[in-house]
Parts: structure tokens; sequence; C-alpha cells
């Protein structure tokens, strides 16, 4: 049962990575805009000039327009 | 059919979605209402950014209104005070950006780079509406960047008081690192705990020691770091002799580690590390709940967020950019189209016609005659003035109000029922833990005379108190926040429910700016309107704005010889007639004296009619003040002529009505009432009710667009919203009123608790048990019955 010492030590040692971790985060910043990030990822790269036809039959408004 | 035939050939701009009204402004096959939206669709289609209308219908702003000074961007001394950093190469600058509403917003200004290379880099914060941009200095001036920005549509607000770089410093990631901590050292602690909770055989001991090790070890960082606060605060309340609700807390923790160690060191228990860990992070969370603010929301305007940051100084050899600070009495200054009055000021030259809605609500500009004292926070519509400064900045009139420093105090000496209640509490709890002590004493119990007093202190410990009503009022927040009502704290909410007295100002509060209710007497042929309409549409004057309005008229003709003379009218020649409007010597007649605003038509030879202007009341206005006056005093307090006088007696006290109201006046009302004890909420929206609002128990900022313009107050509520007022007083008392019933129900807890403790007998599973549970009984009592009361504000 000794073994416990050990396991506990790394189970600790694992959370402690993972605490570093998240103050790590919280001190560069990437908890003070949650919101806008989850936005910018859905914009493609380059929207081609093919797609130029859509734009006369419009999509309705998404829903983020107020 | 013909219905869907008719909204098909309704044409909306492509820019911003408003209806085009002729075929004037077209690009590239498509309608846009007006130049500034056909100008930014051709920067964007130059740049190949047409992208930015793929991701939103109609994504823009309108651009019908513009026309801005920017040279004091150039100005070296006030360009400093803006910029965020810069170095030989770069600089980095913060910008407030409101009109950011959409996914095109976030894309085409973090695309700014493809219009100009010489930005590097742009992010937004689409909660906070700002834009991070870094350029290099050298290839385009902060003033182009800033035009770059107005030329596409997004005008960033400049301003002196910098709302952007205060709100920077709103920043609780150090409570959340506090929050990580505690919650690391709750789950560790609670599994090392686990194997006490479910019974150690004897052979097993020496793990029970080890266990107690750690946990001691695990549960110091979350006293020391985490707990830190609770500390301090309560040192800090008992130095002035008072006793808040860390004190106790403080208290409790203290205990609570101390007893532990004892216990664990000494071998003669297992310790209450899991209790404490858990308390702490249960407190940091009702603490971190409390604190949610609003990011797109100043509360702590003052005037400087409404003068622009610089004005034109005029000296004998040349007009230079002038930080407004910078002002001295005797300097000339230069005053354009829609800029504002810094200071107050003697009219030197030119024709000034002031739009003081910013100070009264009142929308109807004002003339000035040369020679005349023109008050600071006014508006020039028209030509440029010259003027000649009387006051400091500092000193002038309107911004003398915010200079008061005894507003402070007012919100100082509240006190939240949690701090009320805490004094009494903690007398109450050291009495019994000490009698408890003294009872084992007198027994020979040493013992257990340490473990009762330990024991009371740490189980009445006033978790679940300190939790009801951060979680009460933050979901009350939410509450409100869905209904159009953005509280500054929730401290407020408090005060709310303890008003006796209700004072209104009455423009732009209980009439709704803008909406003027427009009336033609006289009669107009459809070519007769057309012709009105395509003259006003030339203007800017808010006047001619309603009346386009108020006409809707789709067919527009060419204007020839337009002529606006500011404070008189408007002429111009249309399709072979001569069309003029405006005031009664513009058409050469003379209106009666009590008239109120009108608006005369000649065209050719004959006087037509005119438009005349009254107020609009906010909707059911009458049956809004009758169910708070239920419940309330109403005040009216209004800086107006009375000539709404009868209409409003019908509604109002006519004795508790006051009209020419200067904003000193507004304030001292206030504060007499105060004077006599009563706690009073003013509910204004202008400049001019700026005083008032801070000097009152609670100041409700009344608001048609709330990203723009509100003084300082403790809440801002949408014009929408208006009509629930007296839904959302009674909300906040409801609220109050779950506080009161989960401080019973924890107190409830606690009797349990120390009826176990002064025995001497609590194990510490039970009391690892009992806390969270009266923790989460708390938690989801006062969510749920806040929701609960909510639903009320539902119903219309």
């Amino acid at each position: 049962m000794d073994v416990l010492y050990f396991l506990i030590g790394c189970s600790v040692f694992v959370a402690l990575i993972f605490l570093g971790a998240f103050i790590w985060a919280n001190k560069t910043g990437q908890h003070e805009d949650t919101q806008t990030p989850a936005i910018r990822m859905l914009f493609d790269d380059e929207l081609s000039v093919q797609q130029d036809s859509e734009i006369k039959t419009p999509e309705k408004p998404s829903n983020q327009k107020k | 059919m013909t219905k869907n035939s008719q909204i098909d050939q309704k044409v909306n701009c492509y820019h911003c979605g408003d209806s085009v009204k002729s075929d004037f402004y077209q690009a590239d096959d498509r309608d846009f209402c007006c130049l500034g939206c056909q100008s930014v669709y051709l920067i964007l289609s130059k740049n190949n950014l047409d992208s930015y209308y793929k991701y939103n219908q109609y994504p823009g702003k309108t651009q019908k209104e513009k026309s801005i000074h920017l040279e004091y961007l150039d100005e070296e001394k006030i360009a400093e005070k803006l910029i965020d950093f810069k170095d030989s190469e770069l600089t980095k600058i913060t910008f407030f950006v409101p009109t950011i509403h959409c996914s095109s917003c976030i894309w085409l200004l973090e695309n700014l780079y493809k219009i100009n290379p010489a930005i590097l880099f742009s992010r937004i914060d689409f909660t906070k509406k700002q834009a991070n941009i870094t350029f290099k200095h050298h290839e385009i001036s902060l003033r182009s960047l800033v035009e770059l920005l107005i030329a596409i549509g997004y005008e960033p607000i400049i301003t002196l008081q910098d709302v952007v770089k205060e709100q920077k410093n709103v920043n609780n990631s150090a409570l959340i690192r506090k929050i990580a901590v505690a919650g690391f050292c709750f789950g560790n602690v609670m599994m090392l705990s686990f194997p006490e909770y479910l019974g150690i055989s004897k052979y097993e001991n020496k793990y029970a020691a080890f266990f107690g090790y750690i946990n001691l070890a695990i549960a110091f960082p979350a006293m020391l770091y985490s707990g830190r606060d609770y500390f301090v605060s309560a040192w800090k309340s008992l130095k002035q002799k008072q006793l808040n609700l860390d004190v106790p807390l403080a208290l409790g923790i203290f205990v609570l580690f101390l007893r532990s160690a004892i216990e664990i060191l000494t071998k003669t228990g297992p310790g209450f590390s899991d209790t404490l860990c858990g308390l702490i992070f249960f407190l940091l969370i009702g603490k971190w709940i409390q604190e949610r603010t609003f990011y797109h929301l100043s509360f702590e305007r003052d005037y400087r967020s409404y003068f622009p940051v610089a004005v034109t100084k005029m000296t004998a050899t040349e007009e230079k950019p002038t930080q407004i600070s910078d002002l001295e009495v005797g300097d000339r200054i230069l005053i354009r189209n829609n800029e504002i009055i810094p200071a107050d000021a003697i009219l030197l030259k030119g024709n000034a016609s002031i739009d003081f809605s910013f100070v009264t609500g009142e929308s109807i500009p004002t003339k000035k005659v040369l020679g005349e004292v023109v008050y600071a926070g006014g508006r020039q519509l028209g030509q440029a003035i010259e003027l000649e400064i009387v006051k400091s900045v500092s000193q002038s009139y309107l911004t003398t109000l915010w200079n008061n420093e005894n507003f402070e105090d007012n919100n100082r000496r509240f006190k939240t029922f949690a701090n009320t209640v805490s004094k009494y509490f903690t007398i109450v709890l050291i009495s019994i833990a000490v009698l408890a002590a003294a009872f084992w004493m007198v027994n020979q119990d040493s013992t257990k005379a340490w473990a009762a007093f330990t024991a009371i202190l740490i189980i009445a410990c006033p978790c679940a108190l300190a939790l009801s009503s951060p979680f009460t009022l933050s979901a009350a927040l939410s509450i409100f926040d869905r209904h159009q009502f953005f509280i500054k704290n929730t401290a407020t909410i408090e005060k709310m429910a303890k008003m006796d007295e209700l004072v209104f100002d009455k423009t732009g509060t209980l009439s709704a700016p803008n909406a003027n209710n427009i009336t033609f007497s006289g009669s107009l042929s459809d070519e007769e309107k057309q012709l009105i309409a395509s003259l006003c549409r030339n203007s800017n004057h808010p006047l001619s704005v309603e009346i386009n309005k108020f006409l809707q008229v789709t067919k527009m003709h060419p204007t020839q010889d337009f002529n606006e003379q500011i404070g008189y009218g408007l002429e111009a020649h249309i399709n072979g007639h001569f069309v003029k409007i405006g005031s009664a010597k513009q058409v050469n007649i003379i209106a009666p004296d009590d008239a109120g605003t009108r608006v005369y038509v000649k065209i050719d030879d004959d006087v037509l009619g005119f438009f005349s202007f009254e107020q609009q009341w906010r909707e059911n206005l009458s049956s809004i003040i009758a169910d708070l006056e239920q419940e309330y005093s109403i005040h009216l307090i209004s800086g107006d002529r009375d000539k709404d006088k009868k209409t409003l007696s019908l509604i109002f006290n006519e004795s508790r009505m006051h009209f020419n109201q200067i904003p000193q006046d507004k304030l001292n009302y206030i504060k007499d009432l105060q004077s006599g004890g009563n706690t009073v909420c003013m509910i204004g929206d202008g400049l001019n009710d700026a005083g008032a609002l801070r000097q009152a128990n609670v100041g409700i900022a009344v608001s048609d667009d709330i990203n723009t313009f509100s003084p300082g107050c403790d809440a801002i509520l949408s014009g929408s919203s208006f009509g629930k007022i007296s839904k959302f007083f009674t909300f906040s008392k409801d609220a109050v009123k779950v506080i009161h019933r989960s401080f019973a129900i924890s107190l409830l807890y606690n009797v349990v608790g120390i009826s176990f403790a002064v025995q001497g007998t609590m194990s510490p599973l039970f009391a690892a048990i009992l806390m969270p549970i009266s923790t989460v009984t708390i938690i989801s009592f006062t969510s749920l019955s806040t929701h609960y009361f909510g639903k009320k504000l539902n119903k219309i």
C-alpha cells in the first residue's frame, strides 16, 4: 500500500500543472475577452470574388445583428 | 398579390438597410441611402473588402450625419494622452467604437491592414466595443487613422475622460486566480479527506497522519493567499470600530485553521481542512458574482465625456487646436457646426443657434445674440461662431455641478442588509462561544471547553449569509439587465427598495426626445409635400429632420439656390416654385405670442399653413405615474417653461411640480427632500440633471440610446422600458425580501449546528457536510425565488 505515497504525489503534481496552466492563461489575458474569438474563428481566410452572386440574395440576417 | 409586389419594390440601402428614397446614390448596381454609405462601400470594394457584406445583411450603420474636425489629433500633447504606447516606430492605441455591433464589424476592423498597410495589427473586443490598433506612426498619422475609421463608418469616441482607459483598470483576474487556487485546494483536500469520512481502520493509521499533513499543507495557501482579503477587510473594519460581515468570516477561517493545525500536529484528530478550503472557495465565488460589471456601459461619466478633446483657439496670427483644460479666461475660440462649447463664453461673432439637448434634453435650438453669454455644453448648429471665454472649463456653470465633493458621503452612509446584520450576528456569536466555553470550564472539562468554543465559531461561520446577498442581487441584476435596466452595482438594488420619494425630470424623461408630435395646420397636396420634403432634406436642423420623417415622401426634386438662414429657416427654388419654410419672420407674418414651436410654409406667394410641434409623452405615462403614486410621493422638476403644466397637472400633484429650475435648483431640491430624512430617487436624462442624479440616493438616467449619452448615475434605464419602472421598484423590494428569507434559512442551519457545537461533540464530518449543504440551499433558494419574482416583470 506504500504506493499510495507515490500516487498521491503524482496526482497533486498533475493538478499543480493544471493550476499553473490556468494561472498562466489568466495572467496573459486569455480570459479577458471570451466572445470575440468565438466569432473570429468563423471567418474564412479569404472569401473569393466568385461568391459575389450570393450577395444579391442575401441570407437571413444573422441574429447577432441588432 | 399587390401587397407583395409593393414589398419587393421597396429598396434598402446596401450598406445600412435604411429605405432608399431616390436613385441618386448608386454604385455597382447597388442602391444607397446617402453619400456616406455609398462612399464606405466604395472604399471597401476598392480594397477587396467586399466580404464585409457577406457575413451579415446590411452590416453598416447609417452615415447620414457627419462633419468632424480632427486637427487636434496632430497636436503632440493631445495625442500623447490618448495613446497606450509609443516607440520610435510603432504606436498602440485603444479606441472605443460604439458602432461595433455584428461579426462583419469585427471582420472589417481586423482587416484594416488591407486598406492601409501601415496598420500592422488590429484586434476587436466585441463585448467592450473596443478596437486595439497598432500602427507605424511615420506612415500613417493618428489623425489619418481616425479619419480612415470614420470613412468606413466606425467613428471612435474620443473624449478627455477616456472611458476606455478607465475600464482597463477594472480587472478581477486577481480574484479569479484566488478562486482557482482555492478550488485546487478544495478539490485535493476533499479527495484526501474521503478515507477519513469512510473510516480508516486501525492498521492504516499511518496514512491518516500522512493525509492530515498534506491537508494542512494545502490549506495553508488557501488561507494565506485566497482568504487574505477577508483578514485585511476584517482588520480594517475593526480599526474603524465597526463589525462588518468579514469579521466573523475571518474569525471562522482563522479558528478553523488553528484547530485543524493543533489536531493534526498533536494527532488528536483529522482537522477541518476540507471545511476551510470549501468555505473560502464558496465565499470567493460569491464575491466574484457580486463584482460582475457591464463592460459596455459607463456609469461614471462626467462632463469630460461630453466635451470635445480640443477646440480651435484663435490668436492674432493663427488658429490652433488647444486642449480644453489649457483654455484660459479671455481666450478666443472658434466653434464650428456641430461642435460643443466647452466653457461659458460671450458670443463675439456669427449667428449662434445653440442646441442644448445634452444639457436640457430640449432638441429645439436656442438663438443667441452678440454679447450674450453662452453656457458650456451647448452645441452650435450652422455656421462657425467666435466666442470669448469668461470662465475656465472647470469653473463653468455646468461643470461646477460635478466638482461638488460632498456627493461621495451620501453613498458611503448606506449600509447594506448584510452589513447591518453582521454587527448583531458577530456579537451574539462570540457571546454564545464564550458562554459555552465558560460552562465547560466551570464543569472542569477544559478540552470540551476548547472544542465547544472553536466548534461554535466554525459551524456558525456566516458563509451562507455572506452568499445570500450576492447571489440574490446578481440574479436580480441580470433580470433587470434583460429588461433593459442596467444597474451599476448590487448595492443599488437594495437602495432602490428603500425609496420614499421619486423625482422626475420632464424633457427626455417623461417625454420621448426626438419623437415630437407634429401636426400641420392647413392642407397640403402631394406635390406640395414633395416640395417641402425636398427642401428639408438639405438641412440637418432637427426640425427639418422631423418634418421629413412626418411627411414620408418618397419622391424628391432637385433644389436650386438653397439657402439656410440659421434661426430663421430654409429657402430654395424647386421645380419652378420658390419654397420658403421657417419661422414667422421667414414668411413675413406675425405669429401669436403663445404659439410654441411653429414652422411656417410658404410656396411662391402663399403661406399654406404651419407645422406645430408638441411634446410626445411616453406611452401610458398617466397609468405609470398613478401606479407609482400608490407607494411613493412623486415630484416633477423641469428646466422648461411651464407650457405643459396644464397637461401634467392631470397626472401630477400640482404642489410637487416645479418649472424653470436651473440644474443647481434641482440639486438643492433633492437635498431639501433628503434633509427631511427621506430617501430620494432622481430619474432624469440630460446633463442638467447630472448634479441631481448624483445627489440623490439613487440616480436613474433614462436614455434612448444606451451606448451614447448618459450622465453619471447609479442605473441606466432604456427609454423603451420606461413603462416598467414601477415593476422595477417592486422587484427590487422582492429581491430584498428574498435576502431576508434566505438569511432566516441560514440562521436555522446555524441554530442546528450550534446546538451540537455547544456540547463539544461536533465531528469534522458533520461540519464538512453541513457547510456545503447550507451553502447549496442558499444558492438554489435565492436564484430560484429571484427568478420567480423576476417573471412578474414579463407581464405587461
